[in-house]
């Protein structure tokens, strides 16, 4: 069963992965991905907003699709909401196994599909005082579908 | 029926959510927009590209052919850009 939040506060990459660990002898690798703020273009900050209830069950529903196609061993998820300035992190994805293989795909696997899949936006702020709200790009659906299964 | 509205969509809308009791013929996504686009300036510019928008039914996403009844919670928003 995948650990899930989503929160305002910032996480602890060494504490998430340490609990993946704690207590256990089965897990040979863990793998780790951590979404950041990035300044492009005069980035003052970004917003993100979500769906209260539903983004939890969507993250929670790709989550299981990761488990039942990898023999995961532990798999925690944190995605932030509110306001971040570039070099905040936004978005934790680990996942643990016997073996790195699986570790590593389900690790690429889920932040694709969230990028894809779960329900949160982004509105930029401008240095400038300009706003607007990121589009969807045609390369996160194109990175999101090399998963698919036919 | 509750309705919500997030991120430009909500903007566009001027609110967040919104209680709605439609006539008897709008069974489904498609006509749901259709009628809620001539509730004011507002929704009819926010749904005025009904291709940049997507919709959960009672928190799962669904197509325009998808049912909908008195007692759903219904969401509109843009594609999603989070991660």
């Amino acid at each position: 069963m995948a650990t899930v939040r989503v929160q305002h506060a910032a996480f602890d990459l060494g504490a998430e992965a340490a609990l993946l660990a704690a207590g256990r002898t089965d897990v040979g690798g863990l793998a780790s991905f951590v979404g950041l703020c990035r300044a492009d273009d005069g980035l003052a900050a970004l917003t993100l907003e979500h769906y209260p209830g539903m983004t939890e069950r969507a993250i929670e529903a790709i989550a299981a699709e990761a488990e039942a196609r990898w023999p995961l061993t532990g798999c925690t998820i944190i995605h932030r909401v509110g306001r971040l300035p570039p070099g905040e992190p936004i978005v934790l994805v680990l996942t643990a196994s016997s073996h790195r293989a699986a570790a590593l795909e389900a690790c690429a696997f889920l932040i694709d599909w969230l990028k894809t899949r779960a329900p949160f936006w982004k509105r930029e702020e401008f240095a400038d005082g300009r706003e607007r709200w990121v589009e969807a790009k045609a390369a996160d659906d194109a990175a999101a579908s090399r998963w698919d299964q036919t | 029926m509750r309705i919500l509205y997030f991120a430009w969509v909500r903007q566009k809308v001027g609110r967040a959510e919104e209680e709605v009791a439609p006539p008897p013929e709008v069974t489904t996504v498609a006509a749901l927009v259709d009628w809620l686009a001539a509730q004011s300036p507002g929704h009819a510019d926010a749904f005025a590209n009904r291709r940049t928008i997507r919709c959960a039914v009672n928190q799962e996403f669904a197509t325009p052919d998808q049912a909908v009844a008195a007692g759903d919670e219904i969401a509109f928003f843009p594609p999603v850009t989070g991660g």
